[in-house]
């Protein structure tokens, strides 16, 4: 099979090479910068381990944006969001091995082994999720195992944008988060909605306030070929200009909003700019963007930028129609180190009891295996919030593959993702959840928070 | 009874707009060429293109050597690309362009660039034919028998993923009552029996039906019996009354960010139905329709923003840094991010727009202007005219000439100070507005 892959160009190794070619030089000796905002960015530097550098042509009126802002925000809570794609199999996340159903349902793709499942005698954790089962352990992990909604729909792309949008709903186009953060947020801060997959997870989608994508906060420059000093300053600005082209159209409107969005964000990320972050744990290492985006967020947060919500995407892919064991192993094996890492670099930089992190996928696999070594589409699947302050007792439980599947086979909800939402909303960041989230009254609040 | 027809004027800019939505935009003078054919003229020349042409600089790698489009990382990408910039036939590639985000197939699940430049010939093929013998030939197509394990589908264990999407994303559509859960079951049991054979060397290959894989029972499908098989269950989708809305909306979406009216919808599916499910009478509809010229503009996807920058400089793909900078800008060809394709509503945000920064700085690499060179001070007016004639006198509004202007003006003005900066600065400051044109949105979008 041509599965050929050569290690010079890899997108990683090419990004690197990318932003490596794309670095303004740095000026050693700038004065060292007068007014408010300095011990800011003395912090800046130390909590990412680095000398402080200026760059640019001399012009500290530039520097760094981000940070003036951060200084006059309050200590907001943040909450982080990691997807699984594909539909992640419950039944394998946490294997209900002492039901008696499971390996008849299960003949080939029944996971042995793990860590029993402390709240559950009937479950064992995945293998490969050793790391979460440690943390919760510690009391920092909260079990959904079996979360979804009622009348399941086994679309990828409907089931996935009910869980984005906050709600059962087809139509709506903002993101259960973009609508907080048009609530609450500002118009002249990206940060506040972040996105580290390269590209803008719906749920972060907003009508009004500016969001961000970028792939890692150390790499966001925006270098030209020939073009430097004092003009390279003004042509950064001129990015921004582009934001005020006047056009009447969506699409030109949109592409004008992006320059000036763009323009914001670079100036709010300076401080980042082609500096080797240094993580205060290791993580793990290899081509993956996953715990390259975390350890980036680690370091964002320790350094105080002005965010409120982030969405990432974990490792692997999670449609396992087929070769389920296979792609399942490494997949969560990469997700769950990663986690760990990024759980324990918070709480080493002191900033643990501002994050929570929800991990969800659009849906569970079906119970009984394929044949093609694999799993089908299902309804309830299995989530987690992670951080020092979630409360630590399951919510809902694992419902018995006897009575707790549906007609068409699949595990059957005991927890609602609206139900979670508005816990999330009125537990963690302390606002009103029937602001933004449509009929969510009629949904139980389970208890998130310590 | 038919649908609207533009009617009013169509010079060169009609023309471009046409090129843009049906094309990867125009080389110099191809605007102007089309426009003199008239609508009805330009629509039919893009219709019916004749023999393929390659024009325009040989494509090679960075180190100068030819594209490995079957083995090399990337190289497919590279390959397409240079496809779309030297055509001489812009609407079969970006009908397979369409197909591509249609029948979204990606490497990463297939592993086997060789299967998927396969069925990229097959979106060549049969881009303008019949959506009958594309669907056909999709279902038995390898890389699709990869991907949605059409492969792993057999009588004793279905495997339902082909026959959901088949009916979810390539005829019917979710949530509009056209299929229930059941039916994907019975599809599935529909189209067992494809297989293949596998070796170390050569990965899956001879991919083939086998009768004994397959399920002879009775299916249910629709509220109607039968023992289907797969040739079955495509007709089946495409018999099914919500087929033809399906089609014919997300067609006509590629094209015009605006839903049809009533009164077209009822005509492009009376096309579509009335010619035997033949593609090219529905996009003759949409390319002459007054929504396409006189309609809101839409956002280009990155590829084409990128084959069209080529295309207007005459310049040719000779880099494989192109896939790595198609990722970043969001759109790598052969890895959609899913099988229902790229979101064609969200292509612009403050990562991929870097991506399309970067991408023009590659192009502009090569061609930057050496500012130990200058030899005279020039004036803001100038030097911005310059900028634009390199990219062939693009249309801008006027609020973004303005701000390129002021630009102009105040980076100029930094160089008052200074005799040397008074003659170096200009050149800088038109390498800084080549860049900040091919990202303004007047460039973004058409």
């Amino acid at each position: 099979m041509s599965r050929i892959v050569c290690d010079e160009c890899t997108r990683a190794d090419a990004l690197r090479a990318v932003a490596g070619r794309g670095l303004p030089a740095i000026e050693a000796g700038m004065p060292t910068p007068a007014g408010t905002g300095l011990s800011r960015r003395g912090f800046v530097a130390r909590s990412l381990g680095l000398a402080l550098t200026v760059y640019g042509a001399g012009r500290l009126d530039i520097f760094d944006e981000g940070i003036a802002a951060a200084a006059t925000m309050p200590k907001n809570p943040i909450l982080v969001t990691v997807f699984l794609q594909g539909g992640a199999d419950a039944l394998s996340l946490l294997s209900p091995q002492a039901d008696p159903l499971y390996r008849k349902l299960r003949p080939n793709l029944a996971i042995s082994g793990g860590t029993a499942f402390a709240e559950d005698d009937r479950l064992f954790w995945h293998p490969a999720l050793d790391p979460i089962a440690q943390l919760h352990g510690e009391g920092k992990v909260t079990v959904l195992p079996a979360v979804g909604y009622d009348h399941p729909d086994q679309s990828h792309f409907t089931s996935r944008h009910y869980w984005e949008v906050g709600a059962t709903d087809s139509r709506l186009l903002t993101g259960w988060m973009g609508r907080y953060l048009d609530a609450v947020g500002t118009s002249d801060n990206p940060l506040q909605g972040l996105s580290l997959t390269g590209s803008l997870e719906p749920a972060l989608a907003t009508a009004k306030v500016p969001v961000a994508a970028i792939d890692g906060p150390d790499q966001y420059d925006f270098w030209s070929p020939g073009v430097w000093g004092q003009v390279e300053d003004r042509m950064l600005e001129a990015i921004g200009m582009l934001g005020n082209s006047g056009a009447h159209d969506a699409a030109s409107r949109t592409a004008a909003k992006v320059a000036g969005q763009s323009a914001t964000l670079r100036r709010q990320l300076q401080p980042f700019g082609g500096k080797k972050l240094v993580p205060a744990v290791p993580y793990p290492t290899g081509n993956d963007q996953f715990p390259r985006s975390l350890q980036g967020l680690a370091a964002m947060i320790a350094a105080g930028l002005p965010l409120r919500c982030v969405a990432l995407e974990a490792t692997g892919q999670y449609d396992t129609h087929a070769d389920q064991v296979s792609e399942l192993t490494p997949a969560l094996t990469t997700t769950a180190a990663s986690l760990y890492s990024f759980q324990r670099d918070l709480e080493a930089r002191g900033v643990a009891d501002r994050v929570l992190t929800l991990v969800w996928s659009e849906f569970g696999r079906r119970a009984e295996e394929n044949g093609s070594g694999g799993t089908d589409h299902g309804a309830a699947g299995t989530g987690f919030l992670i951080g020092t302050k979630v409360a630590g007792t399951q919510i809902g439980e694992y419902p018995g593959l006897s009575t707790g599947l549906d007609r068409d086979g699949n595990l059957k909800a005991t927890s609602d993702f609206r139900g979670v939402y508005a816990a999330l909303f009125e537990q963690w960041l302390r606002f009103d959840a029937e602001r933004v989230l449509p009929h969510v009254s009629k949904f139980k609040r389970p208890t998130l928070v310590k | 009874m038919g649908a609207p027809v533009y009617r009013g004027k169509f010079d060169a800019s009609h023309a471009e707009r046409l090129l843009w939505r049906a094309g990867f935009g125009p080389r110099p003078g191809e605007a102007a060429a089309l426009a003199k054919l008239g609508l009805d003229g330009a629509v039919h020349s893009l219709l019916n293109p004749g023999l393929e042409k390659l024009v325009g600089p040989k494509p090679h790698d960075s180190k100068g050597r030819p594209f490995a489009p079957r083995d090399a990382w990337g190289h497919d990408h590279c390959w397409w690309l240079d496809r779309m910039v030297r055509t001489s036939r812009p609407l079969v590639e970006r009908m397979a362009l369409v197909w591509h985000d249609w029948f979204a197939t990606s490497n990463a699940g297939v592993g086997d660039q060789g299967l998927m430049i396969a069925q990229n010939e097959l979106f060549r093929k049969h881009g303008l034919g019949s959506f009958e013998q594309l669907l056909l030939d999709v279902t038995a197509n390898p890389a699709m028998l990869v991907w949605l394990n059409g492969t792993q589908n057999t009588k004793d264990a279905p495997n339902e993923n082909y026959g959901r999407e088949m009916m979810e994303l390539f005829t019917l559509g979710a949530d509009r009552g056209a299929y229930t859960e059941r039916d994907v079951r019975e599809q599935a049991r529909s189209l067992t029996g494809w297989t293949s054979r596998w070796s170390r060397r050569k990965g899956e290959y001879d991919f083939h039906f086998d009768a004994s894989r397959h399920d002879t029972g009775t299916k249910m499908v629709f509220h109607k019996s039968g023992n289907y098989a797969w040739r079955d269950a495509c007709h089946l989708c495409l018999n099914n009354p919500k087929h033809a809305s399906f089609f014919t909306q997300k067609l006509w979406s590629y094209f015009i960010p605006v839903a049809p009216d009533a009164k077209t919808q009822r005509a492009l599916e009376a096309a579509y139905t009335g010619s035997g499910r033949q593609i090219k009478p529905v996009l003759d509809i949409v390319l002459k329709h007054p929504a396409l010229h006189t309609g809101p503009r839409m956002t280009k996807p990155p590829v084409v923003h990128i084959a069209g920058l080529l295309r207007r400089i005459n310049a040719g793909v000779t880099t494989d840094a192109w896939a790595w900078i198609g990722g970043l800008s969001g759109q790598q060809l052969f890895y959609p991010p899913n099988v229902a394709g790229w979101d064609d509503s969200r292509w612009l945000d403050t990562a991929t727009f870097r991506g399309r920064w970067i991408a023009v700085g590659q192009i502009l690499g090569d061609r930057r202007l050496d500012p130990g060179k200058a030899k005279e001070a020039i004036d803001a007016p100038t030097t911005l005219k310059q900028a634009l004639a390199f990219w062939n006198n693009p249309e801008l509004t006027p609020a973004t000439h303005r701000q390129l202007l002021r630009f102009t003006q105040r980076a100029l003005h930094d160089a008052r100070s200074d005799k040397w900066k008074q003659v170096q600065y200009p050149v800088l400051v038109e390498n800084a507005l080549r860049h900040l044109i091919a990202v303004s949105p007047d460039l973004q979008t058409a």
